[in-house]
């Protein structure tokens, strides 16, 4: 074993460690964390079975077997960022109607209570 | 329920969004609260000064949002606000003193008469003493442009913010309203739910205090949003 995959494998292996970990604190959400996890297996996978990688690289026609790993890469990359991009979307919704709902509710309370919850802001 | 029912007369709410309108809020709520009978609500999208109390003081009923959503989330709560209290008819004018409060009666009556859904104030019907920046004019032409092309309504100015819509229109916007710039979007949005919208003139003056939300820098990104989310809002289901 060379040193190169050595590296690998100790680098997806923390990787995936830290990502398990995260979530057993519940520092990351499940849903958030399974793109996560699944990026560091893939990358785990082909660092133990290099052969595989330069199979696939070959099968879909690309000749040097690392510019697939940074095709994969970048793709997962993408991938998450669109996750992102549709969750700030969807907070950005939920965060609208609760204001929303927030002033509704401000509004029907009586004067005085009403400063009180401006105060307490 | 019927707006029409003998003996009850229409209730009507004039909601005016506002974001840092101290200096003209104030008046114009009460040149609204003086001369007409209808009910004011200021929607105050977050405001950091005294555009709240002020709007209070003059005696407009005032919903206040702990932070700024834009002009489309704050007149999207006050519809939701004449949904919860049950009005007939909504009124929307801006905060700055553009439009005219004798024009409401202009956009009521085609709704009070049940012969529209929602009626649009143009400054461009009629006469008109209505000078804009050149980008807002280009701007209101290709707007004009996509509006009659893709819903067949023949609008004059589509990004008119003085407009009145009746109680079905109001309890749709409810759940529906565009963010940003929400005025050419909801012309799409009329065409699904096959609205009947309808212009009258009326007039609009340069702003008499505080700025355009549409700055110069913003308009090409206007444009592109309004474009695609109108674009969008015509593959899209409301459910």
């Amino acid at each position: 074993m060379n040193r190169v995959t050595l590296f690998s494998i100790c680098a997806s292996a923390g990787f995936l460690l830290y990502i398990l970990e995260m979530v057993r604190r519940r520092k990351l959400r499940e849903e958030y964390s399974i793109l996560w996890l699944f990026g560091s297996v893939v990358i785990l996978v082909l660092s133990l079975k290099q052969d595989w990688l330069v199979g696939i690289a070959h099968a879909v026609g690309i000749v040097y077997p690392p510019s697939f790993l940074f095709l994969v890469g970048i793709l997962f990359i993408l991938l998450i960022l669109i996750h992102f991009s549709i969750a700030i979307s969807k907070l950005h919704q939920m965060n609208k109607k609760m204001a929303q709902e927030i002033a509704l509710m401000k509004s029907a309370l009586p004067p005085g209570e009403r400063s009180r919850v401006k105060d307490e802001r | 329920m019927n707006p029409g029912m003998e003996g009850t007369p229409p209730r009507i709410l004039v909601v005016i969004p506002a974001y840092q309108e101290e200096r003209s809020i104030g008046g114009l709520v009460r040149s609204l609260r003086e001369r007409t009978p209808y009910d004011v609500l200021v929607v105050n999208d977050g405001s950091t000064d005294r555009t709240s109390e002020t709007a209070r003081e003059a005696g407009a009923i005032v919903l206040d949002l702990p932070c700024n959503l834009g002009i489309g989330g704050a007149v999207q709560t006050g519809f939701q606000y004449a949904r919860d209290r049950g009005y007939d008819t909504v009124v929307r004018i801006d905060g700055d003193g553009q439009h005219d409060i004798d024009d409401i009666p202009k956009v009521l009556e085609p709704i009070l008469a049940g012969r529209a859904d929602a009626v649009i104030g143009s400054r461009f019907l009629g006469e008109t003493e209505y000078r804009g920046s050149i980008s807002r004019i280009f701007g209101i032409h290709f707007f004009r442009f996509l509006v009659n092309l893709t819903t067949g309504y023949r609008v004059t100015d589509p990004t008119s913010g003085f407009f009145a819509i009746n109680r079905r229109l109001v309890a749709f916007y409810s759940d529906h309203y565009p963010s940003d710039y929400p005025e050419v979007d909801a012309y799409i949005l009329m065409h699904r739910l096959k609205a009947r919208a309808i212009e009258v003139p009326v007039r609009m003056y340069e702003r008499a205090e505080g700025k355009s939300s549409i700055t110069t820098f913003l308009a090409v990104y206007y444009m592109l949003k309004v474009t695609l989310s109108f674009l969008i809002n015509r593959i899209r289901r409301f459910g």
